[in-house]
């Protein structure tokens, strides 16, 4: 493995051994005795922290094809709304999105008694579902960005062969143009899926129990305040570790 | 560009040097969530409150120079202990866990711990009958040390300030609250509160929900403690305390 | 009846916003103001360590390399709200234990310069990234003639790297405002009082969340757009002189 040879060089077999050092020394004199008892509890974060990333790195990519479709091809009336829609999601914090649909959704449903008893109200209750939106939204709102890049970039004399077989539009489309553009942003994927993985933890601050949410609750159960904060770092830094190897296997096998 | 990045530059090192004097002051630490009626902001940017009126008094008191420092609540005790403020003086409970971190002056006030639902439920303030409901807390407060130890049945949200869970509270997304029954005798008082009642106080349980609120200092700053104290004997002892009282609420909130 | 309303429900609106107190809009103001002074000078203090760590990562010893590696790999893998949560309370212990080894008194951080630090860590690291490709980007053989001059080292970055660069820097780092902008709403989490926190507490005083929210979205979207808008300046003005490319961001 080239990998293992190249941390065979004097001076990171030093910064290796001092960051073990590091490490011993973190795990001897910081205090460690709370992570048992809330295992359980982290286990539940992460899991909710991982399938929220992926749930709407997934919404938010399907939503981002027609955002940039219609701004690189669209109608002025198709074209503005979408590229307004980027503009203010990209333009205002995420953090504020989400306080929005929270708690500025939340502040109508007493106007509006019909609410509480329609078929919808139990999950209106909860916050995972404006936690999913807000985050859903966001990834669109930049992906679709990207994606507008990403139609424009696919040459143009393809389409036109295409068209001069008489290919039909949608056809065209579907065999041509999508599996091109998403070829194009494809490198981008794995920086802009870690980039969602960065945004999970503020939904912690509308209640939802992500991995955030339970360092937080070791914190003011124990008042230990740098150790959890260092090991919620590592388990986002082994996470976007991973992401970043499954896209890295992923645009090995795809035929370029 | 080149002006930019100079101009840029020499904020930061003003910024610096400005933040780089040394203090003589007493920084008292409050929460920068408002808190009514006993710390909130107004529209022109000043604190005030019951809290905020006795810190002065106590102040003036003991003769100390104190400035008034919001931090976040939920950090408050790191601000502590790193030494970014002096004193916490925010409705905190003299509790054991917290004093094994931090030391505490005598308590100013103390008022139990009551259960907020919705009018139309049929809502005591016990674990059976709050089983399979959703309560809502203030991170890193005493109920929610107790709502996570006794009522284990419920399920329990945790809000970064008080005022956002009675804002779920109003909108019916969470059916009940924990919290200290001034705070909440106001909050029901108010227009948004008005669809709620108090059910009454949760069974005592010193342990865990202290001794009354006491301003908490870093352990072994005893000299800023005695002066504390003092200030807080004196302002009892010459009817401050009981005045400042009257202006707020129709009974004392404070017993030996 | 609708239209009253509506009307009405406006009008209330205008009076929350409003610049006098009652109203809240001067509160709102001086946060956005706050986040400025914090967002410029963290965008500052991480281009000091961008230019610094660029180079360091291009001319510097193998050691230096590794350590800028780690420093950039590590900031950009972890939440920038984590981030903040450790250098504010790190970084403030910090410079108290040193302050008190030296023999000083505590010092005192106030929120803004605690603000620039830790955002400006974590913008330092996007800088580096940058400038370390802008300055890939110059041509070699400017900087190389620049040396055969016998210009020093110093005035070869002042001279010419830095004006060479600055065209293929700008939407980088025009970019990287944008995020330190949108950034300095984290800081609400740690208390300090800048554009969302105030936001938060007006909206909670007054319960009027979707106004006061939706004013907030407004101030920082003009920031964006303004800040879009001279930068295209900026752009403009660093590609005098070279041959106009049509830039395709992709």
């Amino acid at each position: 493995m080239t990998t293992l040879k190249s941390l065979m060089i004097p001076h990171r077999i030093v910064m290796m051994a001092l960051f073990a050092a590091l490490v011993l020394w973190c795990a001897v004199t910081l205090r460690w005795d709370w992570i048992p008892k809330y295992t359980p509890l982290a286990m539940q974060g992460l899991w909710n922290t991982i399938w929220i990333m992926a749930v709407t790195t997934v919404l938010g990519f399907l939503l981002a094809v027609p955002l940039g479709l219609a701004q690189a091809i669209g109608p002025w009336y198709l074209s503005i709304p979408a590229r307004s829609f980027c503009t203010v999601i990209r333009g205002t914090p995420l953090l504020l999105q989400i306080w929005l649909l929270y708690y500025g959704l939340g502040s109508l449903f007493p106007q509006f008694p019909w609410i509480r008893s329609s078929e919808l109200w139990p999950y209106l209750r909860q916050a995972w579902p404006y936690a999913v939106l807000a985050l859903t939204l966001s990834y669109a709102g930049y992906e679709g960005e990207v994606m507008r890049g990403a139609f424009s970039g696919v040459a143009k004399g393809q389409l036109e062969t295409a068209k001069s077989f008489g290919m039909r539009r949608f056809t065209m489309f579907r065999r041509i143009w999508l599996p091109q553009a998403i070829r194009n942003v494809l490198p981008t994927l794995g920086g802009e899926t870690i980039l969602q993985l960065k945004a999970t933890p503020l939904v912690a601050t509308i209640t939802v129990i992500d991995i955030y949410a339970v360092s937080s609750r070791v914190r003011s159960d124990t008042f230990i305040v740098y150790e959890p904060l260092l090991l919620l770092a590592v388990i986002y830094m082994v996470i976007a570790g991973l992401i970043t190897l499954a896209f890295k296997r992923f645009e090995v096998k795809l035929p370029r | 560009m080149k002006l930019n990045t100079m101009l840029a530059v020499t904020v930061a090192a003003a910024a610096l040097a400005a933040g780089a004097a040394t203090a003589e002051q007493v920084k008292i630490g409050i929460a920068a969530e408002a808190y009514p009626p006993f710390a909130s902001v107004d529209s022109s940017g000043t604190w005030g409150g019951w809290e905020i009126e006795v810190i002065g008094a106590v102040c003036a008191a003991a003769k100390l120079d104190c400035v008034i420092t919001p931090v976040a609540w939920d950090g408050i005790i790191p601000s502590l202990t790193g030494k970014q403020i002096d004193a916490i003086m925010a409705s905190m409970s003299i509790t054991e866990e917290r004093a094994k971190t931090i030391d505490f002056s005598n308590a100013y006030y103390n008022t139990p711990a009551v259960i907020v639902a919705d009018k139309s439920m049929d809502i005591e303030p016990t674990p059976e009958s709050l089983a399979g409901k959703i309560i809502g807390i203030q991170a890193s407060t005493i109920h929610q040390a107790y709502a996570q130890e006794y009522f284990k049945g419920s399920e329990i949200r945790v809000y970064q300030t008080q005022d956002e869970a009675n804002q779920d509270l109003f909108a019916g997304r969470i059916d009940a609250i924990q919290a200290d029954s001034i705070a909440m005798a106001d909050f029901v008082g108010s227009d948004a509160g008005g669809c709620c009642e108090i059910k009454g106080p949760v069974a005592n349980d010193e342990s865990i929900l202290g001794r009354g609120a006491g301003a908490g200092v870093r352990k072994g700053d005893d000299a800023l403690r005695e002066a504390l104290n003092a200030g807080i004997a004196a302002i009892l002892a010459d009817g401050t305390h009981e005045k400042i009282t009257a202006r707020y609420f129709n009974a004392s909130i404070y017993s030996e | 009846m609708e239209l009253i309303l509506e009307t009405l429900g406006l009008a209330e609106s205008a009076k929350l916003l409003s610049l006098s107190p009652p109203g809240w809009g001067a509160n709102l103001l001086r946060g956005l103001a706050n986040s400025l002074k914090i967002a410029s000078g963290a965008f500052g203090f991480g281009l000091l360590i961008g230019l610094f760590g660029a180079y360091g990562k291009l001319y510097g010893g193998p050691v230096l390399r590794d350590l800028l590696a780690i420093y950039t790999t590590v900031i950009r893998a972890v939440p920038e709200l984590v981030l903040i949560l450790i250098l504010y309370y790190v970084g403030t212990d910090l410079i108290n234990q040193a302050s008190s080894a030296m023999g000083y008194g505590r010092v005192e951080i106030s929120g803004i310069v605690a603000g620039i630090w830790v955002l400006g860590i974590v913008q330092g690291a996007y800088s580096i990234e940058v400038l370390r490709g802008a300055i890939l980007a110059v041509p070699p053989g400017q900087i190389e003639a620049a040396r055969a001059f016998g210009m020093p080292p110093l005035m070869t970055m002042w001279r010419v790297t830095i004006p060479a660069m600055m065209s293929f820097a700008t939407p980088g780092l025009a970019n990287l405002w944008l995020i330190a902008t949108k950034d300095t709403a984290l800081l609400a989490i740690v208390g300090f009082s800048e554009l969302t926190l105030e936001t938060r507490q007006a909206a909670s005083s007054t319960r009027a969340y979707f106004t006061f929210f939706l004013a907030a979205g407004g101030l920082y979207l003009m920031v964006t757009l303004c800040s879009g808008a001279v930068f295209g300046r900026i752009e403009k003005w660093a590609r005098r002189g070279q041959p106009s490319l049509r830039e395709d961001r992709g």
